[in-house]
């Protein structure tokens, strides 16, 4: 007997201010320091090191989300290509690379309501001045875990785990009911 | 809520953080050779502070690293926070070094 309790998942449609991004290529790479050049070379953009910020290039993205752990995003059809690069370009050297490209989905969020409609459900303060363009992190939105990294001053990019995304568009479709129509 | 200053992110909302017990107890280095009675100390005894104390804290939802805090039990004002491995600092409860 179906659950009543249970609500029936939002369909994710774009919006003026809602965009679902394509499926892409995404690792978490750890390792130490000296693991980060090598990789970066590999991966034809260098790794951040400052804490939270992120680096791009066409094509390529590079999120700082912990002194040892980044996530790498390049377009879908690079992940063969990618893979087999770092098993050769970093066979010496220490380091993890995991594909999570189907664990997570991306979200753009975009607009002069943009920070309103996600300070509804992070903590963060979203005000340019504290999180500023190019910033990027690990964080929380209502009950599941994203990570916001802020691309333009009005836009971010949301990375959520595939089965909080109806429940992540949810949350976001709610809180705009407020917003004028 | 409180902020806590995350020694890598910077202060960040609480609600980012887990609790990870008291901090600066090593583990012996040779288990074997541990008295029955000092293992479950190792294991079990815990200083129940009132005042500082000195704890380990995960920033589990943003760079997921453990680091040490020193916190006010009778206040909950963190004192200081500072990586693993680093020394506690010399610090009293009204925060002077």
């Amino acid at each position: 007997m179906a659950n009543p309790g249970l609500r029936q998942a939002p369909p994710v449609e774009s919006s003026s201010w809602l965009r679902l991004l394509p499926p892409a290529t995404r690792f978490v790479f750890r390792g130490p320091a000296a693991a980060h050049a090598a990789a970066g070379t590999v991966f034809g953009l260098r790794l951040p090191t400052t804490p939270c910020r992120a680096s791009m290039r066409p094509a390529r993205a590079a999120l700082w989300l912990g002194p040892d752990e980044h996530l790498l995003m390049a377009p879908a059809e690079d992940l063969g290509a990618l893979r087999s690069a770092f098993a050769s370009g970093l066979r010496d050297i220490p380091h993890s690379l995991v594909d999570v490209s189907h664990r997570q989905g991306a979200l753009e969020l975009r607009g002069p309501d943009a920070a309103w409609l996600l300070t509804a459900g992070c903590p963060l303060d979203l005000d340019p001045a504290a999180f500023p363009v190019g910033m990027c992190t690990r964080t929380v939105f209502a009950k599941t875990e994203i990570v916001l990294w802020r691309t333009a001053a009005e836009a971010f990019h949301v990375e959520v785990w595939r089965s909080f995304t109806a429940y992540l568009v949810g949350m976001l479709q709610e809180v705009a009911r407020e917003l004028p129509q | 809520m409180l902020v806590i200053d995350c020694p890598y992110c910077g202060p960040r909302p609480e609600l980012e953080f887990s609790y990870g017990g008291q901090a600066h107890i090593a583990r012996p280095a040779n288990p074997a050779t541990v008295e029955t009675s000092d293992w479950a100390a190792f294991l079990y005894l815990r200083s129940n502070t009132r005042g500082l104390h000195a704890e380990r804290w995960r920033h589990v939802r943003g760079c997921a690293r453990f680091f040490n805090a020193l916190r006010d039990t009778t206040t909950d004002k963190f004192i200081a926070t500072y990586r693993t491995g680093e020394p506690a600092p010399a610090i009293d409860s009204r925060g002077d070094r």
